[in-house]
Parts: structure tokens; sequence; C-alpha cells
């Protein structure tokens, strides 16, 4: 479902007198249904810049990042878009949304850009937040306002709102209590039940081992120093 | 995977469009195809060409050379640059529309707003007083006017208001393509993410296309789904949006992300 | 006789006017520029009508002048004194007399007949000039048939007043094709536009002539749901008893007495000559 091929990454900070940072090189992997698979590796070996590229929101310098068929290295906008609507979902650890919106319209949105009935969306939504214990009086604020765990936890939600084949998640434990941690768990192992592919980041070893089929340390693909 | 290429048609080709002011350059070579329901930004900093380029594209100045492709609702490609003027115009009050960054050049400061928003309909022959006033008052709610406020003058509204009323009086006739300049430009802030969630809300719901010129990234990162970086009336840069802002490729791409203030 | 060429103007002015006439005829409602000459009277005082009338004036015509209606203004007085002097003409103040009549801001009352020609001093000829300031934007919006506009004058006074409330130089599609200021006459006089007569409109200060050739369709412009109505003040002539005419309020002293009389002086009048009394009449 998601596989990645001989790709590389490197930064080029052209106001910073042309600095070249090399991130990864020849990375590989191959993420099946049904399967999660944890990227290690310590703090600043790219973990996040992978999951990002495998997103599309980082560019590829080579390689190829085929997710359900769609090669992002070389996939057009509007097919990445596509892609993310239909296929890709992506747990940041930052909800960024528009001022204004409930957030049982944040949770539900993924659904209704597939054009969900309003009412099944709305339900889907409403489950989530309960499941998450965000108190149903906080449902129709925006959550610009929450705190820090609570904006995790609808960020959580909204990524689960649509059953996703392939699921990235970044931290998706990090700063919540044991309740609700064990909740994001359940729902990783649904997820992976109903057959989707997760590739994540999980610094909690112990949620780690739980959920996770396998690790690849990305520290295998930091270029090494010519 | 399924239904991915289901718009596959273009809405909007632009082919080498250039545009010189005598020696100085407007904008030069630039080319893009735009697709049904797509949002695209066009962001650099003030005279990279950015409104220049939006201004050849509405046709509201001629380019020295290039295309400007518009499929018709017979799904034909024509040139808009080679219509001719009745043509065009009426492809201006149908299918375009055009959001102005200052409410006063869209809008008619000394007609009510009920008749800023009902002009469209009139334009295209509607003549049932009582049905014009109907789609005035339903599209007044939907960019959040009261209906009281139907009569008044758009000189009597906020500059915020003035901008939504614009947008009221654009959408209404359901165009297939918008070009914005600056919707948001020289509102408070508080004013702005009202109008973007609006904006966003509309596009969403109406499947609109737009081409959204800015020098707000924030603007961008929230409405469009695409991104030209211009400068020196050169497209740098372009991409998905949240890939140019988030890893950006040309130096002066760099430049402008990290030149943006974080709150 | 005078020292002046007939009818005042020089043959080569009235050749140009008479181009811009037969250009007016032949596109119904279309706004034909003309050079207008400076005249003996200052502008707004029928400066274009005058010139009209002088460019198709012959030694045998008979001239007619009306100011909102009647004869006897002394705006009238002037203009019918004034092609007296330089044209020798015959004037009269009988409708049905009259081959050529001057007019401003009415239709006379007596239905006009083919051979007549009414001339109408023109103030401001653009019917989109008080929503669109620019004249290159109304002269394409007419080239293009963008009519959209007028029909938002119209609901602006819908939704102000409840009602169309323009009551004079009340828009009309010519031909189905030109929307035209019919110069300030009431939109009672509307639907005499549609007339066996010739009508030529003329602008002296904004140099434009226009025409609407006899049994030209003319339809005034409205919405389906608020038709348009040929509205004229409830009640009839004081002085004749006439009640389809169109009525001016005439106050009578100073504790505020009024009474409503004909525009139309002449109709007026023929009706007393006919033995017609209204309520403050005297019979003759």
């Amino acid at each position: 479902m998601i596989e990645l091929r001989d790709v590389s990454k490197q930064f080029v900070l052209h106001n910073q007198g042309s600095a070249v940072i090399p991130v990864l090189q020849g990375a590989a992997l191959q993420v099946s249904h049904g399967e999660c698979v944890a990227l290690t590796g310590n703090s600043g070996a790219g973990k996040s810049t992978l999951m990002r590229m495998v997103y599309g929101n980082y560019l590829a310098d080579a390689g190829a990042i085929v997710v359900d068929g769609v090669d992002l290295v070389t996939a057009a906008p509007r097919d990445i878009l596509a892609l993310r609507r239909q296929s890709l979902g992506y747990v940041s650890q930052f909800l960024r949304v528009v001022p204004r919106v409930p957030t049982l319209e944040v949770v539900a949105e993924p659904l209704l850009m597939l054009r969900v009935e309003r009412a099944a969306a709305m339900a889907r939504a409403e489950q989530l937040l309960g499941l998450l214990n965000i108190p149903e009086r906080l449902w129709s604020l925006s959550p610009t306002t929450f705190s820090g765990g609570e904006q995790q936890r609808v960020n959580i939600a909204r990524g689960f709102a649509y059953s996703y084949p392939a699921l990235l998640l970044d931290e998706p434990t990090a700063s919540l209590d044991p309740v609700n941690r064990a909740v994001v768990l359940s729902l990783i192992e649904e997820a992976k039940a109903r057959g989707a592919a997760i590739l994540g980041i999980f610094h909690d070893a112990e949620a780690r081992a739980r959920v996770c089929d396998r690790s690849i340390d990305v520290s295998d693909f930091t270029p090494k120093a010519a | 995977m399924k239904d991915m290429t289901q718009d596959t048609d273009v809405l909007l080709s632009v082919r080498g469009l250039s545009k010189f002011y005598g020696a100085r350059i407007g904008c030069t070579e630039v080319s893009f195809d735009l697709f049904p329901g797509e949002v695209m930004g066009i962001v650099g900093e003030s005279g990279s060409g950015k409104s220049t380029l939006l201004n050849c594209m509405a046709g509201h100045l001629a380019p020295d050379c290039g295309e400007v492709l518009f499929a018709g609702r017979d799904g034909d490609l024509q040139d808009t640059l080679k219509m001719s003027e009745p043509e065009r115009r009426m492809l201006g009050r149908t299918d375009w529309a055009f959001v102005h960054q200052h409410a006063r050049d869209g809008l008619r400061m000394n007609v009510s707003a009920g008749g800023n928003v009902g002009e469209r309909l009139m334009a295209v022959g509607a003549r049932h007083y009582g049905a014009i006033r109907e789609g005035a008052v339903d599209w007044l709610g939907r960019v959040e006017i009261a209906e009281d406020r139907i009569d008044d003058r758009p000189t009597a509204f906020s500059g915020g208001m003035q901008q939504r009323l614009q947008i009221a009086r654009n959408l209404i006739t359901g165009p297939r393509l918008v070009f914005m300049d600056e919707p948001t430009g020289g509102l408070d802030v508080s004013v702005q993410a009202r109008l973007l969630d609006l904006l966003r809300g509309l596009v969403r719901e109406m499947g609109l296309s737009a081409v959204i010129v800015t020098h707000d990234l924030a603007v961008v990162r929230l409405l469009a789904d695409r991104l030209m970086v211009m400068k020196d009336g050169l497209v740098v840069e372009s991409g998905l949006t949240d890939q140019v802002l988030d890893d950006p490729q040309h130096g002066y791409t760099q430049l402008l992300v990290s030149s943006v203030l974080q709150v | 006789m005078t020292d002046y060429n007939f009818a005042y103007l020089d043959e080569q002015t009235k050749r140009m006017i008479r181009r811009a006439i037969l250009k007016g005829l032949a596109v119904p409602g279309y706004q034909v520029p003309f050079a207008s000459r400076e005249m003996p009277m200052p502008y707004g005082w029928g400066t274009g009508g005058v010139q009209l009338s002088a460019a198709v004036m012959t030694p045998d015509d008979t001239f007619k002048v009306i100011d909102q209606g009647s004869d006897d203004t002394t705006n009238a007085v002037s203009i019918r004194r004034f092609f007296e002097r330089t044209a020798g003409v015959a004037v009269t103040e009988e409708t049905q007399e009259a081959t050529v009549i001057q007019t401003r801001h009415r239709i006379p009352e007596t239905p006009l007949e083919a051979g007549q020609i009414l001339v109408y001093q023109v103030p401001i000829p653009e019917p989109l000039r008080f929503l669109e300031p620019s004249e290159v934007e109304t002269r394409k919006m007419h080239s293009l048939e963008e009519y959209g506009l007028m029909h938002v004058k119209l609901y602006e006074d819908i939704s102000q007043h409840g009602a169309i409330a323009t009551a004079y130089a009340y828009p009309v599609m010519v031909r189905d094709r030109y929307v035209m200021d019919p110069s300030p006459i009431p939109k009672f006089d509307n639907p005499k536009l549609h007339s066996p007569a010739i009508q030529l409109f003329g602008a002296g200060r904004e140099q434009r002539i226009y025409a609407v050739p006899p049994f030209t369709k003319v339809v005034s412009l409205d919405f389906e749901d608020y038709p348009f109505e040929a509205s004229k003040a409830e009640g009839a002539c004081a002085l004749c008893g006439a009640d389809n005419s169109y009525l001016d309020e005439v106050i009578m002293d100073d504790a505020g007495h009024r009474m409503f009389v004909c525009s139309d002086s002449d109709f007026c009048t023929t009706r007393r000559a006919r033995g017609h009394v209204g309520t403050e009449g005297v019979p003759s």
C-alpha cells in the first residue's frame, strides 16, 4: 500500500550561503494492508521528514514514493490532493484549522469532502469526540482555544473520521493521559483490523510495542558523510 | 486508486502569457492549468507581476502574447483573448467573477445592497422583482449580512461587510471561475478570519474554481490547493500549497516563508 | 424677412444636422453625436430642439412651441417668435394645425398624425448616466445591449418607495434594441411615444440627436410583478372638466387653495370652446 524506493532528500538553504543539508539517501520501505510500521531513530534522523514526504508535504529529490498506486514524487498537485482525500490520512502533532469553524465540523470535514451525507458525517464526528472524551459543550466551539491535549485529541478524531486505507501517524499518543492513550491505541488497532496500512512515529515505546508489527530505523538512510 | 481522474477536463489553461510595460516586465511566459474545483494562489511581493497576471487572465489588461483558454459549458476550450468583446463581457457576468481588493471598485456605492447583489441577475435577464429580491436576501444571508440591511447603501457598511457584499454580488449567478485580487487586503485581522472562513465554505460548497492573488501566505494556506510564487514577473516556484510553504525550493520562496512573523 | 438665413442656421449646418437626423431615424433610439452650434439663447433653454426645428423647417410649415404643455410660457413664446422672425413661418397654438411642434416636457394630448414632426428638447440624453458616470462605458453598454443597470434603477425605486417612483424621463426600449430617455416627459405620456408622427430628440449641450420614426415599437421598462403604469394625478381639470388629460396642480392663493388644470393649454382651450366646463370654469 505504501512503498518507498531509493528515496533521497536534501535541504538547500539559499539564504544561508546555499548550505546543503543532506537528510536521507536510499530510503526504501514497504507497508502492507493491515500492517503498522514504526519509524525509529534519534531525533534529527529524518523520521518526520520521511513522513512528510510520504504525505507529499515535502518534496523528494529522487526515488519513488508510491501510495495506493500514486507516485507522490511525480504526481500533479491535484492527484496528491485526491489521494489525500480518498486514501491517505495524516495525524500530525499540531492542529491547523480555520478560526471560527466548530470542532464538530473540523472532525467531520474529511467525510464531508468525500460527499458523505451530512447527518452520517456528524454522527461519526460525535462518536469519535465522545470516545476521545472531549466534553460535549465544546463541540460547537472552535478548537483554536482548546488546551494542547484537547487539540491533539480533536486532531486524532479528525484523522480517524474517515477509514483511510493508508494512514500516517506522527506521535499520536504524545501528551495524552492514560485513558485517552488507550482509546487512541484501540483506534489504531481497529484501523489495522480493517486493513489500513499505517506508518507511524511513536516515541512511546510501550505503545509502539503494542500496535506496531515492525520498526524501521531511519538512521539507516542517513547519508554517509562524504 | 478509484475515480482519481474524474475531473480531468481543464477549466482554465494559461499558456505563455506575457505582458510588458515598455521595457519593463509585467509578467513573462506564465503557463498553468486549472481544473474544476481547484483554488490556485499566486503570491509574491508588490511589483512581482501577480496583479498584472491576474488582470491579463481576467481580460482587464491585454497581454502581449500568450493564450487564456477557458472551457465553456459545452466543454470546448476557447481563447478568451481572441473572443469578441461582447462574448468576453458576457463571460464576465455569467461564468466568471472578479473580486477586487477594494470593495468600492467592485460595488456600486450609490446603489443599495440588494441592488448590488441583484444586478448580475438583471444583467442576465431576470425581470421579476420579487424573485430578484429573494435571491438577494438569500445571498446576503450566505455572506452573513442581516436581511434588514438590504436597502442600505454600501457606504453605510464596514470594510468587511463591503467585501462580503462584493462576494455575494459576484457569486449570485453561480460563476465557475472567480478571480480574487487581495480579497482580504486592508481588513482587520479578525475581519479577515471571518472572510476567509466564509470564502472557504463557499468554495467548497459551490465547487468553485478560483485564482487568488495575495501577498498573505496565511490566506493561501487556508484557501489554495496550489500555489505559484512570482518574482520579477517570473513564476519561480509552483506546487501543492503546503509543500511550497513547508519545503520551499527556490531561494526567494524560502526568504518569503521565513520572513513571516510567527505569532 | 431679415438678414438671417432662413431659420437662422446656415445651410451647411442644417445639412450636418439633417444627416444626423437621418441616421437617428435609421437606427431608432441610438444617440447620434452632432456638432451642436452656439445659439442665441443659453443652454438649457432648448438649443438642441431649436437646431432640430431649424433643420427640418420649410417655409410652408406651421410651427407650434409648447413648454410643459403650455404655449404661453416665456420659453415657448421666445422660441415661437424666434422662428417667426428668422424663418417667417406661420405659427399656431393648435396641435392639429401644426406641422412642426417643438416641445419641452410634454407630448400634446391631441393625438398626432402622420406628416407632423414632434421635436423634443432634451437636457440629458443618456438614460444610463445617473448610474454609470463614464460616457465610454455607457456607449459600450448601448453597443453591447447591456441594460441590466437600467433595471437596477427601477429595482432601487421599488425597494425604496414600494413602486416604480420614476414619474418622468421614464426609460423606454425602442424597437427591441436601444434603451432611450424620452426626455423629461411625464410617464403618462410614454404610451404616446408609439405615434404616426416623426419624433426627434435634440440635446444641444450634450451634442446628441436621436429619433423615433413613425409607428416604431416603444416599450416602457418594467418588472413582471411591477408593470408599467401611465399614471397621472387623480381628478379632472377644474377648467374644462377633462379627466383623461395630464394635470398640473396650481396654487390659487396664500391660503393654500389649489386646483388641477390641464397641462396642455391648447387641449384645455379647445375643450372649453366646445362647451366643456369644469368645477371652477366659466362657460365661454
